[in-house]
């Protein structure tokens, strides 16, 4: 069953997939300024029945319900916030392709740089700690007895020479 | 009969396997070199075998022979004989066929050319090698057999999904394939290293030109499929942050990070234990690349084969390579010794700073890729992790890596001269601001970044001349001898050269297409006309066609620019026979300045069709700039300090040629 469905949803995106283009001339609002904030939300939004596509990259109908319904927000004069907090609402957080700062994702966000940041502390570390290690190895242990012997007859080796 | 053969040889190749794993293995154990020269000719005959199998395979697809259900599944007696080849990988039971033969054919590569490495550690390396032909082969056999027959024979095949019969998507997962399984070389090399005990320079020159071939056919690969995506998904994205991109890219960027990492070893002996875990990484992710996707976790356009039980099998192989080869790690590590010393500021300090952020970026598109399934699993909150978040998160890490590039490519090994590296680059700095500030003066519009990052994309181009020009002395001695010093410098530098200024191409081109596209959405009739970016586009009517194995509808459109005729474009829609899909066939005109790239949209009631134009400035740099990356590769690797298999003992090379001054 389950495999019956996952070939289902594969076709179904295949068939989004190749014929897919974003916003129809119909859909469009005649105010420039408002279609380019329509846009730009539209990019930020999961087109719900697609594969990791935007609804402003599908020709899903449900994407274009939704692009019509941010335009229909938007020409109500609601803010781009009150129109994704719309959203949310009705869809959970799934239909955004950016995940909000809250602290479930804060790892998501985080992470990177936490981690950029743990392995420039690590080579420092490790960086310190070969160089202690090469230098006490070397440099700052006293000559032993025997190599003290061993300089000294090099040294009056080469004077007798 | 040739379909039994062919199992039959997999069968044989899975036994042959089993012994190049075991009995190399044993006679390290027991020091016997009669059990290690085993692994050699082992090898040969295990790639020889798969082989047999793959072309029993692709004979079966190419005469049509549907009583093999996976041909019948996958292919169509009227579909393009290219097609038909390339219908033995496009589907799970095949490409892992393939991705088996591509692992046998390294393996044998060691086992041929690898006769200048200790007997000892050779047969190390192909044991490991061979361990995952074993796995593999029996993933084959016992879960993904694509010789199974079909009773009784059907007479016609099911035909292959039409989106992939296109050249550029038929033939990118042999190079996907080859990157990925190249990586198993620089893995087998460190497992073995780490069972050894012991690494020197010897074996980062061993693992160097493989990865570099593997990362050559990576790039390639990855740009093919980037380029597909580009003209038919139908408005001109090239890059979707998709979890099957993801998956190929990651690997791409732990290889890269390896391939820096190792020349710091080869040339220094430093970082040694590094490199080794970079090996183990990459290696990894490429695992993850080729089968978490079919694992159906991560449900996306190649996830053709989802089944969970293979599911299970795969999530099962990845956690025993990977967790095994990383618990060997972390008990066989500290027993490597660290190599060379080197200052903050030096030509090793710079390759650091490469490989900690491209290995953190590597990490962030995992985490970006992973973070939705590991949430859900964990409260069952569903989230999507799309490219709004690779943006932000990705490309702050790609910003200091590309401003660090030019600096620690002119810096010299051991300790650098921060002051003299400025000297030389003042005026590329200069150069590239003028550049960016062209770009600015002649688009003229936002978003403002933009011009910068044309900038940081210039820095680095002209950054890879402003060294080569270093190394050549040009201007400061005499004309032809830098003639000489031009022709006398090592495959290698070019390489570097055209790798670092592709790097750059390709930043100017994101950056161009991204920040100044520009589109025109309209609903035509014959007759009218449509502008963008200084041309105009009449629509002359939509006339049917007919394919090989397809219905179209062409659009006819006229292009000109400033009065005069340019060309005319005929994208077109496809319904095809079998299976029934609609594609899209955009029409693109190549200029200097960027692609027109035209759609023909959906008819509308009144006779008129929905139009779609696009123009997407500079943006075929993309894929140029990737492609003289892979050539700078080549170049590196026909070097022939760095032939394949040319690993000599280990030895200091006093003065490096490749060290700058």
């Amino acid at each position: 069953m389950i495999f019956c469905r996952l070939i289902t949803s594969i076709v179904v995106f295949f068939v989004i997939l190749s014929s897919a283009w974003a916003v129809e001339p119909d859909e469009r609002l005649a105010n420039p300024v408002l279609e380019t904030r329509a846009r730009a939300i539209s990019a930020e939004l999961r087109c719900l029945v697609c594969q990791n596509q935007s609804i402003d990259d599908s020709n899903a109908p449900l994407a274009r319900d939704l692009r019509l319904l941010v335009r229909e927000m938007l020409s109500a004069g609601k803010s781009d916030a009150e129109v994704m907090t719309f959203l949310i609402e009705k869809f959970g957080e799934f239909v955004l392709l950016r995940p909000r700062f809250i602290a479930r994702n804060a790892l998501l966000w985080l992470a990177p740089f936490a981690l950029l940041v743990g392995v420039m502390i690590a080579v420092w570390q490790r960086r310190r700690s070969i160089l202690v290690g090469a230098v006490t190895a070397d440099e700052s242990r006293p000559l032993s007895n025997d190599e003290k012997r061993q300089l000294e007859k090099i040294l009056t080796d080469e004077t007798a020479r | 009969m040739i379909i039994e053969t062919g199992h039959f040889a997999l069968i044989l190749a899975l036994v042959v396997s089993v012994i190049q794993m075991a009995v190399p293995a044993y006679g390290v154990y027991y020091a016997n070199r009669s059990l290690t020269s085993i692994a050699a000719p082992a090898s040969v005959v295990q790639f020889l075998l798969v082989a047999a199998a793959f072309f029993a395979l692709m004979t079966a697809y190419v005469s049509s022979d549907f009583s093999v259900e996976n041909v019948w599944a996958n292919s169509h007696s009227a579909k393009p004989l290219i097609y038909k080849i390339a219908g033995v990988w496009g589907n799970h039971e095949g490409s892992m066929l393939l991705w088996v033969l591509i692992l046998a054919l390294f393996g044998a590569a060691v086992g041929v050319f690898g006769s200048n490495l200790p007997s000892a550690f050779r047969a190390r390396v192909l044991s490991v090698q061979g361990s995952l032909s074993v796995t593999f082969i029996s993933f084959i056999l016992f879960t993904s057999n694509p010789f199974a027959r079909l009773v009784p024979a059907a007479v016609e095949g099911q035909g292959l999904n039409p989106i992939l019969q296109d050249p550029a998507l038929a033939f990118h997962p042999p190079f996907l394939y080859t990157g990925y399984v190249g990586f198993s070389m620089a893995f087998s090399f460190a497992v073995a290293a780490l069972w050894e005990g012991r690494i020197d320079a010897a074996w980062a020159r061993w693992v160097r030109p493989w990865t570099l071939l593997a990362w050559v056919a990576l790039t390639i690969g990855i740009a093919m499929g980037s380029w597909w995506a580009y003209y038919t998904l139908g408005w001109g994205g090239w890059w979707f942050w998709d979890p099957v991109e993801n998956a190929s890219f990651m690997p791409w960027l732990a290889g890269t990070a390896l391939l820096h990492s190792a020349v710091v070893m080869e040339k220094r002996e430093a970082l040694k234990i590094w490199t080794v875990l970079l090996a183990i990484l990459t290696f990894s992710l490429s695992l993850m690349g080729t089968f978490l996707v079919r694992s159906g976790i991560l449900t996306s356009v190649h996830a053709f084969a989802v089944d969970p039980r293979r599911g299970i099998v795969i999530l099962g192989i990845l956690a025993v390579f990977i967790g095994g080869a990383l618990t060997l790690y972390a008990w066989r590590a500290s027993s490597l010794k660290a190599g060379g010393l080197f200052q903050p500021i030096s030509r090793e300090g710079a390759l650091v700073v490469n490989n900690v952020l491209l290995s953190t970026s590597a990490a962030t598109v995992l985490i970006g890729t992973l973070y939705p399934l590991g949430l859900e699993a964990v409260t069952g909150a569903k989230i999507s992790v799309g490219a709004p978040y690779f943006d932000l998160t990705f490309v702050p890490l790609m910003i200091p890596l590309l401003l660090a590039l030019p600096i620690g490519a002119l810096l010299a090994w051991k300790r650098g001269d921060l002051p003299a590296v400025w000297q030389r680059l003042r005026a590329v700095l200069l150069a590239s601001l003028l550049i960016g500030a062209l770009a600015l003066a002649l688009v003229r519009r936002g978003p403002w970044l933009a011009p910068l990052a044309i900038a940081l994309g210039a820095w680095v181009v002209l950054g890879a001349f402003a060294e080569w020009a270093a190394r050549i002395k040009a201007f400061v001695v005499p004309f032809d001898e830098t003639f000489r010093r031009a022709l006398n410098l090592p495959r290698s530098a070019y390489g570097m050269l055209f790798a670092h200024a592709g790097v750059g191409i390709v930043v100017i081109g994101i950056t161009a297409t991204t920040a100044w596209h520009s589109e025109a959405v309209l609903v035509l009739s014959q007759g009218q006309k449509l502008a963008i970016a200084g041309y105009e586009v009449v629509f002359n009517g939509a006339v049917p066609g007919r394919g090989p194995n397809y219905q179209e509808t062409i659009g006819r459109f006229t292009v000109s620019k400033a009065g005069t005729a340019v060309t005319t474009l005929t994208p077109s829609k496809r319904i095809f026979d079998a299976p029934r899909q609609a594609t899209t066939q955009a029409a693109i005109l190549n200029a200097l300045a960027g692609d027109l790239y035209l759609v023909l949209g959906d008819s509308q009631s009144d006779g008129g069709f929905v139009v779609r134009a696009y123009f997407h400035p500079l943006v075929r740099l993309i894929w140029l700039g990737a492609l003289i990356m892979a050539f700078g590769g080549i170049l590196s690797i026909s070097d022939r300090r760095l032939r394949l298999g040319a690993a000599r003992p280990a030895r200091r090379v006093p003065s490096s040629p490749l060290a700058a001054e």
